[in-house]
């Protein structure tokens, strides 16, 4: 770096420590609000699922002195049963669809009548399978009255002198290989997202500030009349950007290291494995993606005619590192030697290797590092070309 | 001393600078006259390596801007049309930050920061950030920064504009105070007062080309009236015609 460069990039740092915004964003919303948000996101649906467990099923009954075996089966099982006047058979499906009740069972009046002749006995569940929150309470409703199937087929077997098992022909043993930290992984997928997110956030109003809020405030012209080779000024703006991304990505890191601690994944049988070497370990894969996203940033910004422009295209810009972490997540991409060229994607894998404490081997964080870092590279390069040419001043 | 050689530049199919060309010499003031878009700042821009020229040449003090750019911006003082300075900064940050540029460091910067503060009198607000600065004030603080080197000469595109009456009579107090110490000092206005009272060589410019220059004696005595004014209006009329 030339004492020139130096200049430039220490009157960068000072101007952006005395920025409201810079230091907002950089500092505040990114890394503490994505551990914060992450925090709450985490615990509410945890807490659903937790809740849901163990709650009682909540069910509307029609009909029920038809079948008072099934019923109290039912309850047995951990329904709570009721009776509801006006839900009628033929309102049950519009008590469901005005969300007045969940489930509505419906027994006809002939049910124990068809019961006892050993044929089917109907019996109506309505339902509304584009309601996630009761998905839940439905399924287990549905294995209750499988359930109560099975045993009344078993119990007509063994009257006539039958094995249960002989209409039992497969077994499905299903085996879970899931181990806490890995079950944990479906939700802390999310993780390295809140971390690539925060760490461009951290860099946006500086690389925008630098480039086309200089313009627009006319200074850059005056900038540039000074002695000191384009590509030195371009690059020092560069290297700002990029520490208030690293502060960003530390301050994050450390963010979620910490606030990790207060999702109850141990409730579930998880495990997050974030301690202090992950944390330096998640950092150092990150510092490579630091330096490519803040020359992404400093080029967008450049090509934009106004302050207010570049916000909207760098918005845009915080979004294209994403792409592959979302890919990646539906997926569910293997990590190897091939993806660690593809940025965004590297650390993602290389993160969630920590996280599900299966590493990635060093081979692969190194060419991750090193591929991310050429492409960093090449675009500051890209970045100082573009001020060569004249239309940079606007 | 500044040499401006059959200057050219075109934006698409607008020719903004067609064929200008002048000298301005150390120890004078030369002013660039002409109407707005008769392309003064698009010629000054190109002298100060902005913009690269279709056509010709600009050398400040024999470097040629185009081939050897830092060894002619670090003998030129620029004060761009609009220039603008950083809110965050104080003024004498501001100063300071171009002084570094041009590689001052240390007392020596210091004392030449302070000698500009006091010279356009700005010790009331030299060490608050400059956000929420009047315009005056501003361009004290971008004036300041042009001169931080103490370059032998200066570039000023449309200085006075926007600027009070007062603020208007210490521009040109220093203009001249600059040129009394052997600086070669450019400056461009639309306002032909402004340089008849300021200049001692004129350019006129129009439609992109240098349509008059001289003295203003000698300029005025070409004309029939023989007031600058005249031969100013004749020679943008001439240009329409």
């Amino acid at each position: 770096m030339t004492r020139a460069a130096w200049v430039v990039f220490l009157k960068e740092l000072r101007e952006n420590f005395r920025d409201r915004r810079t230091l907002l964003t950089a500092l505040l919303f990114g890394p503490l609000g994505a551990p914060v948000l992450f925090a709450v996101l985490m615990n509410v649906t945890l807490e659903r699922g937790a809740e849901r467990g163990e709650e009682p099923v909540e069910v509307v009954v029609v009909g029920r002195e038809h079948a008072p075996n099934l019923v109290a089966y039912l309850q047995q099982q951990g329904a709570a049963v009721e009776e509801r006047p006006g839900v009628t058979p033929e309102t049950a499906s519009a008590a469901v669809r005005r969300r007045q009740a969940a489930l509505v069972l419906v027994i006809p009046a002939d049910f124990g009548e068809r019961l006892r002749a050993g044929q089917p006995a109907a019996v109506g569940l309505h339902a509304d399978s584009s309601d996630t929150g009761t998905a839940g309470a439905r399924s287990r409703l549905a294995s209750m009255l499988q359930g109560y199937s099975s045993r009344t087929a078993a119990q007509r077997l063994q009257a006539r002198g039958l094995s249960p098992l002989l209409v039992q022909p497969v077994a499905v043993d299903l085996v879970d290989v899931a181990t806490p930290a890995s079950r944990a992984l479906l939700v802390l997928g999310m993780l390295s997202y809140f971390i690539v997110f925060a760490t461009m956030m951290g860099g946006l109003y500086v690389a925008i500030d630098a480039t086309a809020g200089e313009r627009e405030r006319g200074s850059l012209e005056p900038l540039l009349t000074n002695p000191v080779p384009r590509e030195q000024i371009v690059y020092a703006k560069i290297a700002s950007a990029a520490v208030f991304m690293s502060l960003s990505l530390t301050l994050t890191v450390v963010g979620f290291a910490v606030g990790l601690r207060f999702v109850r994944l141990e409730e579930l049988g998880m495990s997050a494995n974030f301690g202090p070497e992950v944390a330096v370990g998640v950092i150092a894969v990150m510092l490579p993606f630091v330096v490519l996203g803040a020359a992404l940033m400093t080029i967008v910004a450049s090509f934009t005619r106004s302050y207010r422009e570049a916000q909207s295209w760098l918005t845009a810009v915080l979004l294209v590192p994403t792409v592959p972490i979302i890919f990646a997540a539906i997926y569910q991409v293997q990590p190897s030697l091939s993806l660690m060229w593809i940025p965004s994607l590297s650390q993602h894998l290389a993160i969630n290797g920590w996280l599900r404490d299966d590493p990635l081997p060093l081979v692969q964080l190194a060419a991750s590092g090193a591929a991310t870092l050429l492409l960093g590279l090449v675009l500051a390069w890209v970045a100082a070309r573009l001020y060569r040419r004249e239309a940079v001043l606007g | 001393m500044i040499v401006v050689e059959g200057l050219a530049k075109r934006f698409g199919e607008v020719v903004a600078v067609a064929d200008v060309g002048f000298e301005a010499a150390d120890g004078r003031i030369t002013g660039l006259l002409g109407p707005n878009g008769a392309g003064k700042s698009t010629t000054l821009r190109m002298l100060y390596g902005a913009l690269r020229p279709d056509r010709g040449r600009a050398l400040v003090d024999g470097h040629d801007v185009a081939l050897d750019p830092m060894g002619a911006l670090a003998r030129l003082g620029v004060l761009p049309h609009g220039a603008g300075i950083y809110p965050h900064l104080t003024a004498r940050e501001n100063v300071r930050y171009f002084g570094e540029l041009h590689g001052l460091r240390g007392a020596a910067l210091e004392r030449r920061i302070d000698e500009l503060l006091e010279a356009l009198e700005m010790g009331a607000f030299a060490d608050r950030r400059t956000k929420g600065f009047s315009q005056g004030q501003k361009l004290k603080v971008a004036l300041a920064r042009a001169l931080v080197h103490s370059p032998r000469n200066v570039v000023l595109d449309e200085p006075t504009n926007g600027l009070d009456v007062l603020a208007t009579r210490s521009l040109r107090e220093l203009i001249r105070r600059l040129r009394d110490a052997g600086h070669c000092v450019l400056f461009s206005s639309h306002v032909m007062q402004e340089v008849a009272a300021l200049c001692d060589e004129i350019v006129i410019v129009g439609g992109g080309r240098v349509v008059a220059r001289g003295t203003p004696a000698e300029i005025g005595a070409r004309v029939q009236g023989g007031s600058l004014e005249d031969a100013f209006v004749a020679a943008l009329s001439g240009d329409a015609a």
